[in-house]
């Protein structure tokens, strides 16, 4: 599912992925979701909705301002060398419904 | 509100956040107040909000630690806002054009607060609390003041106006007590905490007077202030029933098995989608006897893909954790209707292409279900079967489908194999020749069976009387199914709805079904039904 672009920063990685949590981007996995976010090295960018600005997927204040809600599609955006990998990391937290081990 | 002054005591109701009684001192609590700070040179300010939440992450991270589980998972949250850059940046910035450290942490917050309850969202306004707990925190270092476990007696009513998560975490809860919120939120974090530890909590009680005394219900979201003998009475009375209800309740469902004259009855549960798995009750099941696999229709995206279909199967099995798995495939059509899906303008839905008949009219969606499910068998005990199935031929019809489905898998280098497959039995022909089919299981789906048995269309309601799960031909094809499947041995269920009904379950006990699948919710009382029937001498 991920894609290769390039944009006026450089080249980038995105991917999208369903949020199934019932009750949306709450506390838990919005911490779930920095915590994974800031073990790359990369600039990591998320946003809730195809039209909304891009935000730092490495704060967790801003990530629950998205209040992305249940079934929303939550699209990653990552530049830098590990950007593969953590968008591969961060799709696969969301699409396992933000599991407790290893989080 | 008040509702009544007619006796000794006032009584006021609220809402319910957590289930339980609570007799004790009223005790109201409030947050402290300290001097605020007179700003020093902008370093000296921005290393004492550095050395402040260092401090209290510190203090979050030991309580959390105590607390353990789900509040430690809540008070993470807090320490991730210490340690969010983008947050904790604008209030340095701050600090830096001269604000003293408490004046820009506190502006900061309350600027965030105010903009959570302000969101529609309920989930998101309870969030606030936690936010002002941390505020709170922070600020009572900043401020030279040593924080220290408000002095409560064992046992109390405790007051407030809302309670952050860390003040319900330093309250020692060892001897009961309660929680009465003036304002709050039944899906607080707070709330969460006290139902996890089975302390009662009431929220939303708008302004109370004082009391020496108080008595807390949380079952009717009722808090009686200086109660007299009467209400004490009557208060202890509703507590002692809730007492028996739920201790014979849980009881029961600790208990390994459920059995009836020597012979195991295996309790399974329905799911309609993944998140029934929440019911706290479902841990105690033997197994998954009935996964809906419909609501995957409904989505936003039309026709679930191979993944999303794989992930929810796969979540199922991983919570099932080694026991079995009953999935079951589409069974759209009848009272079912998908757009794209089901055909328009049938005159008899119920007689028309649903369940097994419409999947396999239909190999292109069929197939993409069939391949899910291949993957998913190679992750737990799986086993699948076929809605509305009529004769055999239909079965070897879906099982060459689904064997060409793994066979295209393994060819693709995706693990994948072919699960048990079994049918339901709700088609009276199925029933009557049941022993024509080559199934691993059955799994009798009393609720379309008594329909097709009595033609009576279930979604009449003006046919109520007349559609009786327990009529002598429904009951006689029960037992029939269930003698086949013990001469033959194959496993048979039975997974509608009188499974969950105690008036049923002797019935089909008689009709020798072994193994029962029920909505989570029934699964204690099902059980305890079981029980008493082996033990209360009527089961003979």
């Amino acid at each position: 599912m991920d894609m290769l672009e390039t944009s006026a920063e450089g080249p980038f990685v995105t991917g999208k992925v369903r949020l199934i949590h019932a009750a949306g981007m709450h506390a838990r996995p919005a911490v779930k979701l920095t915590k994974l976010a800031k073990r790359f090295q990369s600039q990591v960018s998320v946003r809730a909705s195809e039209t909304a600005d891009w935000i730092n997927a490495k704060s967790v204040a801003k990530v629950m301002a998205l209040r992305a809600p249940r079934d929303a599609t939550i699209e990653f955006k990552a530049h830098g060398e590990d950007a593969e990998a953590a968008i591969a990391a961060l799709i696969d937290l969301v699409a396992t419904d933000f599991p407790d081990a290893g989080a | 509100m008040t509702m009544r002054a007619d006796v000794a005591g006032l009584s006021f109701r609220g809402r319910t956040a957590s289930i339980g009684f609570a007799r004790g001192p009223f005790i109201r609590i409030s947050a402290g107040e300290n001097r605020a700070r007179t700003a020093g040179k902008p370093e000296d300010e921005a290393l004492a909000l550095r050395e402040a939440t260092r401090s209290a992450a510190e203090q979050i991270a030991e309580l959390a630690t105590a607390a353990g589980g789900e509040a430690a998972q809540i008070l993470e949250f807090q320490v991730a806002l210490l340690e969010d850059e983008d947050f904790m940046h604008p209030i340095f910035v701050d600090i830096g054009n001269g604000h003293a450290a408490d004046a820009a942490w506190l502006s900061a917050l309350d600027a965030q607060i105010e903009d959570y309850n302000s969101a529609d969202d309920e989930y998101l306004q309870a969030r606030s609390s936690d936010l002002a707990d941390l505020r709170d925190r922070v600020l009572h270092i900043l401020r030279g003041g040593e924080r220290q476990a408000p002095k409560i007696p064992r046992g109390a009513v405790i007051c407030a106006d809302d309670l952050p998560p860390s003040r319900f975490l330093e309250i020692d809860w060892s001897a009961g007590g309660g929680l009465a919120l003036l304002r709050g939120s039944p899906t607080s974090h707070v709330a969460m905490l006290a139902r996890a530890r089975g302390i009662p909590m009431v929220v939303q009680l708008g302004s109370l007077p004082d009391g020496a005394t108080a008595l807390l219900d949380g079952e009717s979201a009722t808090l009686e202030l200086d109660p007299g003998a009467e209400q004490i009475a009557l208060f202890e009375r509703r507590r002692e029933a809730h007492r028996k209800s739920r201790a014979s309740a849980r009881a029961i469902l600790r208990r390994p098995a459920a059995t009836w004259r020597g012979e195991q009855i295996r309790l399974l549960i329905n799911i309609q989608q993944v998140e029934d798995l929440d019911h706290a009750d479902a841990q105690y099941a033997d197994g998954i006897g009935l996964m809906r696999t419909e609501f995957l229709l409904s989505g936003p995206g039309g026709m679930p893909d191979e993944d999303t279909q794989y992930r929810a199967y796969e979540a199922v099995l991983r919570w099932a954790d080694g026991k079995p798995v009953t999935i079951r495939t589409f069974d759209a059509g009848g009272d079912k209707p998908v757009a794209g899906f089901t055909p328009d303008g049938e005159a008899n839905p119920f007689l028309g292409l649903r369940g097994l008949r419409l999947c396999l009219a239909r190999p292109d969606l069929f197939k993409v279900q069939l391949r899910a499910l291949a993957r998913a068998a190679t992750r737990g005990n799986l086993k699948v079967m076929f809605p509305m199935v009529t004769v055999p031929a239909e079965l070897e019809a879906a099982r060459a489908l689904f064997a060409q489905a793994v066979a295209d898998l393994q060819a693709e280098g995706i693990g994948a194999m072919l699960p048990e497959l079994g049918i339901m039995v709700e088609v009276p022909a199925a029933a009557m020749a049941i022993g024509d089919f080559k199934a691993a299981f059955f799994s009798i789906g009393s609720n379309d069976l008594a329909q097709y048995v009595l033609a009576c269309d279930r979604t009449n309601g003006a046919l109520g009387n007349l559609i009786d799960p327990l009529h002598p031909a429904v009951i006689e094809l029960i037992t029939r199914t269930a003698e086949h499947g013990r001469r033959a041995g194959v496993p048979v269920s039975l997974c509608g709805d009188m499974a969950s009904d105690p008036a049923c379950v002797p019935q089909l006990l008689h009709s020798g079904l072994r193994e029962l699948s029920v909505n989570a919710p029934s699964l204690a009382q099902i059980k305890q039904t079981i029980d008493r029937l082996s033990h209360g001498g009527s089961g003979g």
